[in-house]
């Protein structure tokens, strides 16, 4: 009876075809963030660049309705400042908020107009409402990005790769109108690839195109504007802003579980000697 | 684990000593500790949020108040009085800085330096929080219609029985025709 | 066993209270007194650990539904207000999310204790049968908390369960119509949805306290399946059983934290980051993993209604089981060969669960094109699910009945003690 099953197995195995096919999508580069592992933090600098980056290109497309000005002078913010507790107060937060033009009703004579920012503001929005994001974005509407870090298998890494890794199409592959190719955007391109089906290139059509190019944002603090940087440092601000208390939880977490480990060891021992003279 | 006869299992309540040993008293200390820390987060989801406390303040354009005018504002869930003090009253309410009050205060206490004409207060009557209307009482000042306390031009409670004057909140002017309420 | 109260008032609001609602004396001969089977091994804590799970469920959800809006338009963002701007909002949520994966991870252990050492078997029918109520229950009231984020997922795996409903034959699509309360998921299904999810886990209330009852009425199960014959068989609930109890729950509790603080979000899916959009279906529906198991024996069956039908019949062999089982040896501990069986209706369980967040066809060894066989290769995870739910039929169907009286069982010690006193005992 087993010999008759391994055979069956062998058999079946032989039939199969050859070794694995092309992977289905390219995996998100390696990147060592700042904020990974319990102990991880986010790395200020890196979130003021990352800042930088959403407001002078991402945020022509992009909305990000859940985070307001005064976020950025939060505790593990990338405007925090520890003069400023409140961060309604912060200066920095102010004048980045002031920058910016706001929707609003004028309180006298009720029309729309747009105003300097305050603190509490959210960021604004690039479209008025989906219908119009769709319009003038070739009926994709780009998606909002305050949780997009959260939202997607891969997370930072994979937002990360995904932006610097657009590169130029291989021969064989017909890009359809409005669209682009990007290894690590999951899809299926077989269905344009004149060549070998064995080596299908990885990865799917995107509507966004390539939207970094080198040295198009200048930092403050003077790093090198490649574009793996600025993908990089998008990648780990937008992690902030899907998960703002990152920073707290993992701080919290340690003294919980101090506390705990002690709490159980105190159990522990008292369970064994009420149970010292009782066999079980 | 230490064999014992069958008989002698039951534990007997009160007498063993095994009751009041240090590590019981350890564990369920520390059991009420971490149950009290444990209990904080649940407490303090109640009070304001962040988004809440963002809204705390508001700023206000004084070019539109007339002389001798009072406009009022929404801040924090209240009303906020901002009256344009004409010089005479401005007067009476100095003249008055000694007299006799329940809530003893000079006029200038309740105003920015400089800045006399502006006051700036919350509307709601120190007794029990009706709105007092504006220009009503002896005083020219305000007059609680709900039980007849009566405030003076600076809003000082001069007759009735609210027990403090008009609060002042914290302000500031970031201009000499802007002002930031909280 | 329910027998002669032991407690005595001492004080004389005791005696007063006594005699007019005696709350102290029920809690007192229920968990102070309480006479406890002195062998319970660490598998006997996790009733107090779902307690204990229960309870941060109610209270954690109260405080959530403080700041939560139940509408179509404004869960999303209000679920993102907690995480954000709540006071410690994103710590009430992450435990919310978690303790319903903490509480279900206890209360398949808690089931799995009472198949392996036949807990379930008389006079503990009813006992059983309560808690297969109380886990229904926890499975609605999980569906329906999940749908309240009005995520990606939440939308679409409840179109989907509520979709099942259809199957049903003449009256299908009506129920569907009235269980959304329109003509697809959307803002009445959400707001009904809420009201429900508020209100089951007071009903997991009510059954745990006819659940500890009827325990009550006919005492703990042991790991040795031999009822107490004499007092030196048991030993009073407190201090023993609770100070073990209590070591076993901050235990779990380090679990609990380890998932809050370092990994809220690997027992989710990332695609409930998205708002609900009814126009756009993600390429990957999939449920909670505690419903992953069934998931997979639905899409195992070809056919819709026979699917719905063998998913509710998953759960039925479960509510069938003290009837299904001819062995008259409780505890496996001595049905070698039940054992064997066992282990492999958790290997199926955990295949199934493994089958449920795979696409069908996709292929479980990579590359590999085997045999066509009806309408999928065999390579791939339906026939994988197949397979599993075969064997999990089976077990409930043939091998639980068959076994009991083809098996040579080991000798079953005289009392609970004689194994305790002096031979070496193996869990």
């Amino acid at each position: 009876m087993l010999r008759k099953v391994t055979l069956l197995a062998a058999a079946l195995v032989l039939v199969g075809g050859p070794a694995l096919a092309a992977a289905k999508v390219r995996e998100p580069n390696e990147i060592a963030f700042s904020f990974e592992g319990p102990f991880g933090r986010y790395d200020q600098a890196q979130l003021q660049r990352g800042y930088k980056v959403y407001r002078e290109v991402c945020s022509a497309c992009h909305s990000m309705n859940l985070v307001a000005f005064r976020n950025l002078g939060d505790a593990g913010g990338p405007f925090f400042d520890p003069k400023y507790p409140n961060p309604n107060d912060n200066p920095v937060v102010k004048a980045l908020a002031a920058d910016t033009q706001i929707g609003d009703i004028d309180g006298e004579t009720g029309d729309a107009i747009k105003r300097p920012g305050i603190p509490a503001d959210r960021f604004p929005a690039p479209f008025a409402n989906d219908a119009a994001a769709k319009a003038s974005n070739g009926g994709v509407a780009p998606p909002d990005l305050s949780l997009i870090a959260k939202a997607r298998e891969g997370g930072p890494a994979y937002i990360a790769s995904l932006i610097a890794g657009f590169g130029t199409p291989p021969a064989g592959l017909t890009v359809p109108a409005g669209l682009n190719y990007n290894p690590y955007f999951p899809g299926d391109v077989s269905a344009n690839w004149t060549g070998d089906h064995a080596h299908t290139p990885p990865g799917g059509f995107i509507a966004m195109a390539p939207p970094l190019t080198a040295d198009q944002v200048s930092f403050d603090d003077g790093t090198k504007s490649t574009i793996k940087q600025q993908a990089e440092d998008v990648a780990a601000f937008l992690m902030w802003t899907a998960e703002p208390k990152m920073e707290e939880r993992k701080h919290m977490g340690f003294s919980v579980l101090i506390f705990l480990i002690l709490f159980s060891g105190l159990l522990y021992a008292s369970y064994r000697r009420v149970w010292r003279d009782e066999s079980h | 684990m230490a064999h014992t006869a069958p008989d002698a299992t039951t534990a007997v309540a009160g007498d063993d000593p095994s009751r009041r040993d240090f590590i019981h008293i350890a564990a369920i200390t520390a059991a009420a500790g971490g149950g009290i820390a444990a209990i904080w987060p649940f407490v303090a989801q109640m009070n304001p949020s962040a988004d809440t406390l963002a809204l705390a303040s508001v700023e206000y354009d004084l070019t539109k108040i007339e002389a001798g005018q009072q406009v009022t504002i929404n801040w924090r869930g209240k009303p906020l009085f901002i009256r344009n003090r004409t010089p005479e009253q401005i007067a009476a309410a100095v003249k008055d800085d000694q007299a006799s009050m329940k809530d003893p205060q000079t006029d200038a206490e309740r105003t920015k330096p400089g800045k006399a004409q502006w006051l700036v207060l919350v509307g709601s009557c120190t007794h029990l929080g009706c709105v007092p209307t504006v220009g009503g009482g002896e005083y020219g000042g305000w007059f609680c219609p709900c039980h007849g306390s009566v405030y003076d031009t600076s809003g000082r409670i001069r007759l009735g029985p609210a027990p403090l004057n008009l609060a002042v909140p914290e302000y500031a002017f970031l201009s000499d025709t802007k002002v930031k309420i909280g | 066993m329910s027998g002669h109260s032991t407690y005595q008032p001492k004080t004389g609001f005791e005696r007063w209270l006594d005699a007019r609602l005696p709350i102290i004396r029920l809690g007192h001969d229920s968990f102070v007194d309480y006479p406890t089977p002195r062998n319970l091994n660490y598998w006997w804590t996790f009733g107090g650990i779902l307690s204990l799970c229960l309870g941060v469920q109610i209270i954690t959800g109260i405080v959530l539904a403080m700041h939560y809006t139940p509408s179509a338009a404004g869960a999303f963002n209000s679920v993102e207000h907690i995480m954000r701007d709540v006071n410690y909002g994103w710590l009430l949520r992450y435990m919310h999310a978690n303790g319903a994966s903490m509480f279900f991870i206890a209360v398949y252990i808690h089931m799995l204790r009472g198949v392996y050492y036949g807990s379930y078997k008389a006079p503990r029918e009813v006992l059983w049968i309560l808690g297969c109520v109380i886990y229904l229950i926890m499975m609605a009231t999980a569906f329906m908390g999940y749908v309240l984020p009005w995520g990606q997922m939440s939308f679409w795996g409840a179109t989907v369960i509520t979709n099942l409903f259809s199957a049903i034959p003449v009256v299908g699509p009506a129920i569907t119509t009235w269980l959304w309360g329109g003509f697809a998921v959307d803002n009445s299904t959400l707001n009904r949805f809420f009201s429900l999810h508020y209100l089951l886990p007071f009903m997991i209330a009510g059954v745990v306290i006819l659940h500890v009852w009827a325990l009550h009425v006919v005492g703990q199960n042991n790991p040795t399946g031999i009822d107490p014959k004499s007092k030196s068989d048991t030993l009073p609930f407190t201090p023993y059983a609770t100070v073990k109890d209590g070591f076993a729950m901050s235990l779990f509790l380090i679990l609990f934290a380890v998932f809050i603080f370092y990994m809220p979000d690997s027992l989710g899916h990332p695609d409930n980051y998205t708002p609900a959009n009814p126009m756009v279906t993600p390429p990957h529906i999939v449920p909670e993993w505690y419903f992953l198991p069934f998931y997979a024996i639905l899409r195992a069956v070809p056919d819709k209604l026979m699917g719905v039908l063998a998913m509710f019949g998953a759960i039925a062999c479960i509510f069938a089981l003290p009837w299904l089982d001819t062995s008259k040896v409780k505890s496996m501990r001595y049905r070698p060969q039940a054992r064997i069986y066992f282990f492999f209706f958790l290997v199926a369980c955990v295949i199934l669960g493994f089958c449920g967040a795979k696409l069908p066809d996709a292929q479980v060894i990579p590359g590999l094109t085997t045999v066509f066989v009806i309408d999928y290769d065999l390579n791939t995870f339906v026939w994988l699910s197949r397979l599993s739910t075969l064997y999990y039929f089976a077990y409930f169907l043939v091998v639980m009945p068959v076994l009991g009286l083809t098996e040579k069982p080991l000798p079953t010690p005289e009392t609970i003690s004689s194994p305790v006193l002096g031979v070496e005992t193996k869990d």
